[in-house]
């Protein structure tokens, strides 16, 4: 049922911009100006996916870039001159979610036994590897040179070309999708088994719940976002090449995820908007301003600590995010709670072997 | 009456520290078996090998005439072997609702799902009350409910229960186990252990005394509790110092 009173003022205005966005390039023809809701948009897919990982099963991944990398570079490398291949984008959009969620697994797999940091250090890891396999692939990956010329997208005939105005549509169509998605995952049985996990992996066993194999799922499911967002990237850039995907990446659509609120879709959407105006509208221009009164201070390489301590304003005066879920915020407002104090520090390890 | 769970010469380590040596054990249906025993004398450990979250370095687990052995927990759960784990660990941060429901997680049919959650209810009205209510606000001796309440929603046949006493009050106590014969009275086996000898007994059919890893007594709960050593280990009382 449909409850009026259930849904606030913000929730409303939210609807109000949902409907408005796809409108957006009627009022606003500035083809630089869509060219960045695209590059946003892409950053909003990878959110939602990181969010599966990091927001539902709890599992903090900080390499989450290497499977934007494989999705990028496995459209590029079956449709550009690389090896004279040129696959078609649409059946490509779903081969490379494949494929990521393949190496979504495939990272998974040895980090079953790890969580906290440990998890993080050797998501770190892999992070850093597979941009570096790619660079020193040259034979097959072009090296620092990366892959040039990659098809871009037909629809009916028509083709995307250079306007980012057909990838702005492309974008908000795959996140509209990605939505759907990720919001029927978290409420299905498996995101419970999630939540489950994230709350208290060795309870969540005793409920019957497979911890191995809903970890995987959350690996390779929120690996295969990635795969989607991969796919736009390399298209419209018409370029990949192994430094587009370094660990700021990973870092970015993290801080998004902890702006927003982890676990919260709604969150997602707004964290990831915030930081993509913040990223690509607002240091820019602040720059450009700057350099108007004669002061030519680069605001954007001032990025990371603008990140730094926004997060950190965040973290003081609204933890669970600017848009968290319920379950977040009792979370951090308990501190445990009763039961968790016991259970909290309760690790693998049994009393018997002290 | 019919041998439900049978443990054969259990071996079981922690890396290099062996915490159960060759132990030897068996449940009947419809019984209730108390397994007693001071601090880390394996308890613990020997419901973590039944449940599968410990594979056993030698020895056979059998349930139901089926070696489970080397089956993961979760397929141990699905055959209605339940384990409710030492320290309740239930979900703090979700609802006393949702705790139940995932308690239900390896169950398939809704309708019988919302039967057994009615059943729950009706031996936890607590329960009912505080359903909407987070885990980590009730009190100890609910959420003790809770975690037996969680274990009952996969309908187990058989249900190991970590000491379901520890830290609650002296009437609590008396509640839980009261609550606790009660399940068994439905048709539910019941593997118990308890440093609260003396209640454990008292609800029991047979008893096991575990000591440092081997089993050193089996025998009727009422000739356990009848035993000069028993009583002067775990339960205190009219025993002349030393």
């Amino acid at each position: 049922m449909f409850h009026w009173k259930k849904y606030r003022f913000v929730d409303w205005a939210l609807v109000a911009v949902a409907v408005f966005v796809p409108f957006l390039p009627l009022v606003d023809h500035n083809g630089g100006h869509i060219n960045v809701l695209v590059n946003a948009g892409i950053y909003m897919m990878l959110a939602i996916g990181l969010n599966i990982v990091v927001g539902f099963a709890g599992l903090l991944d900080l390499g989450y870039a290497a499977f934007f990398a494989i999705g990028s570079y496995t459209y590029a490398m079956v449709a550009s001159p690389q090896f004279g291949l040129h696959f078609s984008f649409w059946p490509m959009v779903l081969v490379s979610a494949f494929v990521a969620a393949i190496f979504g697994i495939i990272l998974g797999a040895p980090t079953l036994r790890l969580r906290g940091d440990y998890l993080a250090i050797v998501t770190l890891g892999f992070g850093e590897i597979v941009p570096q396999t790619f660079l020193n692939l040259a034979k097959y990956t072009g090296g620092p040179n990366g892959i040039s010329a990659i098809d871009q997208p037909k629809l009916f005939g028509y083709h995307f070309g250079l306007n980012p105005l057909p990838y702005y549509y492309l974008v908000l169509v795959l996140i509209a999708f990605s939505l759907i998605v990720a919001n029927n995952l978290r409420t299905s049985r498996l995101g419970r088994a999630w939540m489950a996990i994230r709350e208290d992996e060795i309870a969540a066993a005793h409920m019957g719940i497979n911890t191995t194999t809903a970890k995987l799922a959350a690996f390779s499911l929120g690996a295969s976002f990635s795969g989607l967002s991969g796919v736009v990237n390399a298209s419209l850039l018409t370029l990949v090449s192994p430094d587009q995907f370094k660990f700021n990446v990973s870092i970015t659509v993290l801080s998004m995820l902890v702006l927003g609120g982890m676990g919260s879709l709604p969150g997602v959407v707004v964290g990831s908007a915030a930081l993509s105006i913040l990223n690509f509208f607002i240091l820019p221009q602040a720059s450009n301003i700057a350099a108007s009164v004669g002061l030519h201070v680069d605001f954007t390489s001032y990025r990371f600590m603008l990140y730094g301590i926004i997060l950190v304003v965040v973290m003081l005066f609204k933890p669970e995010g600017l848009w968290g879920s319920e379950q977040r915020k009792a979370e951090l407002k308990e501190h445990g709670g009763a039961a968790g104090a016991e259970n909290a520090e309760y690790e693998e390890m049994p009393r018997e072997t002290v | 009456m019919a041998t439900m769970l049978e443990l054969r010469q259990i071996d079981a380590f922690y890396g290099r520290i062996q915490a159960l040596h060759g132990i030897s054990l068996h449940v009947e249906k419809g019984e209730i078996v108390a397994l007693i025993g001071s601090n880390g004398a394996g308890k613990t450990t020997t419901l973590r090998v039944i449940s599968g979250l410990l594979r056993p370095g030698n020895g056979q687990v059998i349930y139901e005439d089926q070696d489970i052995t080397r089956l993961s927990p979760d397929q141990i759960v699905v055959r209605r072997l339940i384990h409710s784990p030492e320290g309740r660990r239930i979900f703090a941060r979700m609802t006393v609702l949702e705790n139940l429901q995932l308690g239900a997680y390896t169950r398939t049919s809704p309708a019988e799902v919302t039967e057994t959650l009615e059943e729950v209810f009706g031996l936890f009205p607590r329960l009912k009350e505080r359903a909407s209510q987070k885990g980590g606000t009730l009190s100890g001796g609910e959420q003790q409910m809770l975690a037996i309440g969680r274990a009952l929603m996969s309908k187990p046949d058989l249900l190991l229960l970590d000491e379901p006493s520890l830290g609650l009050s002296p009437l609590l106590v008396q509640t839980i186990f009261s609550i606790i014969q009660d399940i068994n009275k439905r048709g539910v086996t019941i593997l118990l252990i308890e440093q609260n000898a003396r209640q454990a007994l008292q609800i029991a059919h047979r008893g096991y005394v575990l000591e440092t890893g081997n089993i050193t007594m089996e025998d009727t709960a009422a000739n356990l509790l009848a035993s000069e050593e028993v009583r002067a280990a775990y339960l205190g009382g009219n025993v002349k110092a030393s």
